[in-house]
Order: C-alpha cells, then structure tokens, then sequence
C-alpha cells in the first residue's frame, strides 16, 4: 500500500505544473476564451511538446505508456488551472476508445494526430432523453453494403464545436433502453449529414448540439463490437468519471487556497474576516470535504485497474458521488466566503465554482451514482 | 501509488483474524454485536488473553512488551480487532497513561507500572476534565500541594470513564498557581483507593454507567508519584492526545455497524417488504457506506505516510479523522434506529451493566444512539477540532 508518486511521476506533475503556471494564470486564461472554438492552439500545442497528449498510449503506437496515475496526475493539474483545452473528450475518451478497442488501422489513423497535437476528438453520446444511463441510446447505425447509415440527435457534445473526429453511440439493433445491440462509430466531424449547433457552456467550455441525418460511414468506422460495446463504453466513462474526480479535486483545491487566502486578507471590523471562528470553521470543514475527495480520486484512479468490472464501477459509482458532495460544499462555500465579491464574473472563484458545478452533472450525478452503489449491494 | 497489501500484510491480516476466530470469548463477541455492554470480568479475561498472545500493548516500544509492528500491521490489527468486534484494548492504561510513563517516567515506575498496565492488573482512569475545564483543558483547579514528603490533593475531576471499575487514576493537577495556566500543571498517579477519593456515577441519557464524577478531599499521594518533572504536565497530556492518531476514526467500528444494519434491513419489514428494498433506506445507507470507504482511504493515507515517513509531531490529519469518523458513527446509530422504527421505544427499566441477558436487542438500539452523541465531543470536540485544522493546516 502506498499514496506516493513515484520519481517519474513527480517529474510529470512538476513539468504540467510549470507549464501552467507560465501560461495559464486567470488573464491568460481568458484570451484563450476568446480565440476561435474557445481555447488556445498554441496551449493544446505546448501539452503536446511536453508529451501529455500521448501519455495513455502504449508506446508502440506512439505515446508514453502512462496509466491512471498519470492521467490523475494530468487532469488533477488542469482543473487547477481551470484549463479549458479539450484533454478530456480527446485524449481520455476519444483516446481510450482507440486504446480499448482501435485496430492497428484505426489507431494508426488518429493516434499521431492525437499525440502531435494536430487533431481532436469529441464524445458524441448523450441525447434527449438519456439522462446518465450509458445504454440509453436511440440513435441508430444500419447496415448498408459494408458500411453503416447514422441517424439521430445528440446533445452538450464537449469539444464537439472544434473537434476533427466524433465518437458517436449508436444502437444497430434491438431498442432504446436495451443494452445490447449498441456499437461506438468514428464519425468525421465534416461527414455529409452531419450537422453541428456549438456554443459554449456554463463554465465557459464549449459544446454542440450535433444532428446525424443518413450519415454513410465504411464499416472501419465501428470500434468493437458493432453489436455489443456497452462494456466498451463503460469502461471508457469510468475513466472519463476518475478523470473528472481528478480534475475536481485541483478546483477544490485551488478554490479552498483562493478563500482561505481571501478571508486571511479581507478585512471587516478592523480585522481579518479569517479570525472570526464561524469563517475558520467552515474553511475546516471545506478542508475535510477536499481531503474526503482526494482520498476517492485516489482510490477511484487506482479501482480503474481492477479486473472485475462490477468492482470497479462500483468503487468509480462511489468515488463520483463523494466528490459529487465534496465540490459542492466547497464550492458554494467559496462563494458564500468570498461575500459579494464571490458572485462577480470579474472573480475567479465563481469560474471554479461553475466548472465545479458542471462536473457534478456529467456522466451521472452523487444521487445517481449513490443509487448506483445502493443497488448493487453497497460496499462494505 | 498502489492500494494493495503485501503478500506479507495479507497473511498477518488472516493470523490477527483466525487468532480472534479461536479466542474472543463468543459471548463477548455476541454482546458486542448487539450493542451491550460488557462486565468488567469479560473486558479483563479478553485483554488478559491479548496479552498472553502479546498484543496487549502491540504500538509499545519492543522493550516494555510491544510487537514492533510497522503502522500498516497496526492498522490491519485495529481494523480487524473492532470489525470482528473483540474489545478494544483500554485505552487509558494502554494507549494513554503506559506511554506517558515509558516516554517520561523514571526507571523504576516503569518497572512498577508497566507491565501492571499491559496485564490490566490495574485498571487505568484519566483525570483530566473538571466541572469548569472541558475544552479550555488547561483552566483546571484540582490542586496537589507538596507537604514533605507527600502531595496532598484537593479538587473534583468529571466524565472519569469507568473509575467504578478503576485501581489507579492518572491526574493533571495544578502544582503552581502563580504560572501561565498551561506552565503550572504536574501529572501524578495514584491509587483510586487512596484515603479521600470518592467517586460518584453519574447516569448519561442512554441510561447507562459509563462515566463518573470524581472527588478528592485532602487525598495524600507519594511525592515518587510525580510521572516526569513538575510543572510539564501539559506537555505530557499534549503527548498523550497526539498518541492516538488513526485509531480515532475507528472505520472497523463502523463497517461492523453497517454489516449489521444491512443484516437487520434484511428482517425487519416496511411496507410489507424488508427495508432494504425501500430504495430511499437503501441510498441512506449507501451514502454512509461511501463516507466510510473515503475515510478509509483517508486513514490509509495517513497511516502509508507514518510508515513511510516516521510519525514526527502530531499529524493535523488525526483532526479530518475525529471528525469524519465521529460524525459516520453517529450516522450508523441513527440508520440504526430507523431499521427498528417504532420498536425503538421499549426501555428496558434493569438497564444493562453487561448481565441482563433478559434484555431484548431493540432495548439497546436507542441507548446506543443517544450514547454516541458523546462521540463528537470527547477528545476534543469537534469544534476544536476545527479550531486545530483553522490553526494548523490553513493558518487562519
């Protein structure tokens, strides 16, 4: 047993640290917004100079090898920087599809792209009606000649605005809540067909709307199993949910450092508003939320390697339903500490909140997650 | 980073649980379970077996009888000892007063006191709180002035847990009245029957003994009974309360509460069909469950950390563990009470000293969920537990 990051790892850690410090403070930041698609190339161009775009593949196709640790370590610095570059729908899902399942034909084909930074993926897999369950898909792949025909509409596709190559779930047989008879297509963003509504999300990241109408892709556009890859995209969203663990507990942790560091300077009474008992013990108790949450992101990232499936999604179910309780105490607590000040644009604290907020509602909230835990036995 | 345990922890693990297998009485057993208390003879004959196997004081350093365990074999030893459940050792003797003495004492009370400790020849109580110093510890009036040869000790000590059963008491008493409060305070041991003690009971909301009102009247103490130098008391009773670290969250405790509220959720019938398919119950209990295994993890953290690192000054961490750890307990007892619903009522007028086997197990479900309100504010309640981590961790 043991919480320590390796030399490497610490390595890893201290060279995103670095480079976030040097090009993503709050100003910097929001340029970034600014530019076309809502995030920065010359960033996104920097991460993969550094080799974090490739560093869950295996080194054979061209990235480092890196594993769940790394991938904590990575997202865990991002959402310290509230960084917006798509690193989750491209690298963690877009890339754990090919990692997963890609042939040698499909990794061959968008893995360099991924790696050298030139192309990016997006998740197209939530739709009206789904709410958070994975096998809930009415979108529909059928067969024509050797290829497939898309149709169908999905919904909040992060990164969907900008990306090259969409992952899109889609049922090729039986019905909508079924959970056999799905498969998961690599779609091109610019397919006939494919029609993309974008604009940007609350926390200031960027979706679309995408609608898939006769959409003919080859039949290499399948990953997996046409027929059958519920398990597939299981396993990928739980890594996509200890990726959002991850990234969770950077906000809260720079959220707790910016209040507490608020409160030591603020300065109501003719006193620092940090010495006043009722501020010091809600910071405590911000403080116990984010250590529950690490403590979980930690096992969340190491329950990612276990064999068994249902244990595994079952420790993943129970990570993202405590961090789910964690950030939003202190995330609303940020604010309520921060007074007025917390409930201005000009702040950064409301952009970690709202970032915060939004991690909650993707891939399944506490409630739905703890529903989750509760029906397959609980976990004592 | 890696959650496993080694081949070698795992088999440690399967050693602590077959030995509890073969030896906790099954009566002691049972009565822990249902939530009773147990008689001072159970208590006695359990720690006596644990100490013939030598695990009576297994954190000890090797000389005065420890195990010389690293904090990971700790840590497996406690979560299975409370998870099976057998007694824990007493605390007051094993983890309070024993090293106090072995760290500051002189050669010859550890040679007197030692071993009567980790035996439980004699039974250890704790003389800290008084009426008027409960958090602000340090407040404290007790007096011990020397006459001679002789300490002679007057003043009242409260919440005393279990002096009925004590032969020795450990006391913080004011030795110089004319010094900053925390500077003028000695840490002396004596005899509960010495001339002078007087030990009242007094009876808390479960209805239960467990702790007591405890009088001294001009009660005369061998000055040789001065553990370390006079006047560093505060030091050592600081020592003393950044001992117990991990064992706080007592998760082995809790995970034992919850097996059994998923056992009973099983029987007991709402709406026709076992509680635990009411999915509201179900996600109450999930959520806890949840709490737990991140506490867990944050315990294993802590613990990783003392192996790896050493155990240095008192980690501000045994603070997240207070309370997390009191506030799930608390959390348990109360799903506790919903399982039984309305057959939470009945109170069973004989009590349970731990020899009314008459007693029906609902009787002991309510008891136990008012007793455990005392878990957030013993050790230092949980507001100055917050105060520690304002203090200690974000510098406020």
């Amino acid at each position: 047993m043991d919480f320590d990051l390796t030399e490497e790892q610490r390595l890893l850690k201290d060279s995103i640290d670095g480079l976030l410090t040097d090009s993503y403070d709050f100003e910097q930041r929001k340029k970034y917004m600014k530019e076309k698609g809502g995030w920065s190339k010359a960033v996104w161009g920097k991460l993969a100079e550094q080799g974090l775009l490739g560093l869950p593949f295996a080194e054979a196709d061209g990235g480092f090898g890196g594993g769940g640790v790394e991938t904590m370590i990575v997202m865990e610095a991002l959402g310290k920087a509230l960084v917006l570059e798509p690193y989750l729908a491209t690298v963690v899902i877009g890339g754990g599809f090919l990692r997963h399942a890609g042939t040698d034909a499909q990794k061959a084909a968008h893995v360099p792209g991924i790696v050298d930074g030139s192309k990016t993926l997006a998740f197209a897999q939530l739709e009206k009606n789904s709410r958070y369950d994975l096998f809930d898909v009415a979108t529909t792949a059928k067969k024509k000649g050797d290829g497939w025909v898309i149709d169908g509409e999905k919904f909040v596709v992060l990164n969907g605005e900008n990306a090259d190559t969409l992952v899109v779930t889609a049922r090729t047989k039986g019905n909508r809540r079924d959970t056999t008879g799905i498969g998961v297509f690599l779609v091109p963003a610019d397919a006939k067909g494919v029609t993309r509504k974008s604009y940007p999300t609350q926390d200031g990241l960027h979706a679309a709307d995408i609608t898939f109408t006769g959409v003919e892709v080859g039949a290499d556009a399948a990953i997996g199993n046409p027929e059958d890859s519920l398990a597939l995209i299981e396993r990928v969203v739980d890594e996509a949910r200890v990726a959002l663990c991850a990234e969770a507990v950077g906000l809260m942790d720079e959220s707790l450092k910016t209040t507490v560091e608020y409160i030591k300077t603020r300065k109501q009474f003719g006193v620092a508003i940090g010495s006043f008992q009722s501020l010091q013990h809600r910071a405590s108790d911000m403080f116990v939320a984010a250590e529950q949450a690490r403590s979980m992101s930690m096992f969340a990232t190491m329950a990612g390697d276990f064999e068994n499936a249902k244990e595994r999604s079952n420790a993943i179910a129970a990570a993202k339903a405590q961090i789910g309780k964690s950030l939003k105490f202190v995330g609303q607590q940020s604010i309520q500490l921060h007074g007025g000040i917390g409930m201005t644009m000009e702040a950064k604290i409301g952009h970690y909140f709202k970032r915060l907020t939004m991690i909650e509602n993707t891939f399944g909230d506490t409630d739905y997650h703890q529903r989750r835990v509760a029906d397959a036995g609980g976990l004592i | 980073m890696d959650l496993a345990f080694t081949k070698e922890e795992q088999a440690f693990r399967e050693e602590v649980r077959s030995f509890f297998r073969d030896n906790v009485p099954p009566d002691t057993r049972r009565k822990l379970v249902e939530g009773r208390h147990l008689t001072k003879d159970e208590m006695v004959t359990w720690w006596r077996i644990l100490n013939k196997k030598g695990w009576g004081v297994s954190h000890w350093p090797k000389q005065y009888g420890g195990t010389g365990w690293t904090s990971v074999q700790h840590y497996i030893f406690n979560e299975e000892l409370q998870s099976y459940p057998a007694p824990q050792p007493l605390a007051f003797g094993v983890s309070m007063v024993g090293p106090v003495i072995y760290t500051f004492g002189n050669e010859e009370q550890k040679k007197k006191y030692l071993p009567r400790i980790a035996n439980v020849d004699d039974w250890w109580c704790q003389g800290f709180s008084e009426p008027g110093s409960g958090s602000d510890l340090a407040s404290l009036k007790t007096k011990a002035e020397r006459k001679g040869d002789k300490w002679i000790i007057n003043g009242q000590k409260t919440w005393t847990t279990l002096a009925q059963h004590a032969d020795m008491i450990f006391c913080l008493c004011r030795t110089d009245n004319n010094a900053k409060k925390q500077m003028g305070i000695s840490f002396i041991v004596f005899p509960m029957k010495s001339k002078g003690v007087t030990v009242r009971p007094i009876q808390t909301i479960d209805g239960g003994h467990e702790v007591n009102e405890v009088f001294f009247d001009d009660v005369e103490v061998p000055v040789e009974n001065l553990i370390g130098e006079e006047n560093k008391g505060w030091d050592y009773a600081k020592f003393l309360l950044g001992n117990e670290r991990t064992g706080i969250a007592r998760v082995g405790v809790s995970k034992e509460r919850l097996r059994r509220i998923r056992d009973l959720a099983g029987k007991v019938e709402s709406g026709g069909k076992p509680i635990i398919q009411d999915s509201a119950f179900r996600e109450k209990l999930a959520a806890c469950e949840i709490e737990l295994k991140a506490l867990e993890l944050t315990q294993l953290r802590v613990v990783a950390d003392e192996g790896k690192h050493g155990k240095g000054k008192p980690n501000p961490a045994s603070s997240v563990l207070k309370i997390k750890g009191s506030e799930i307990q608390q959390t348990t007892t109360e799903l506790l009470m919903e399982v039984i619903g309305p057959f939470a009522a009945p109170y069973d007028l004989h009590g349970d000293d731990g020899s009314n086997e008459a007693m029906d197990w609902t009787a002991q479900i309510a008891p136990s969920y008012f007793n455990n309100r005392k878990v957030s504010i013993y050790g230092g309640s949980n507001e100055i537990q917050r105060n520690i981590i304002a203090k200690a961790v974000l510098g406020l």
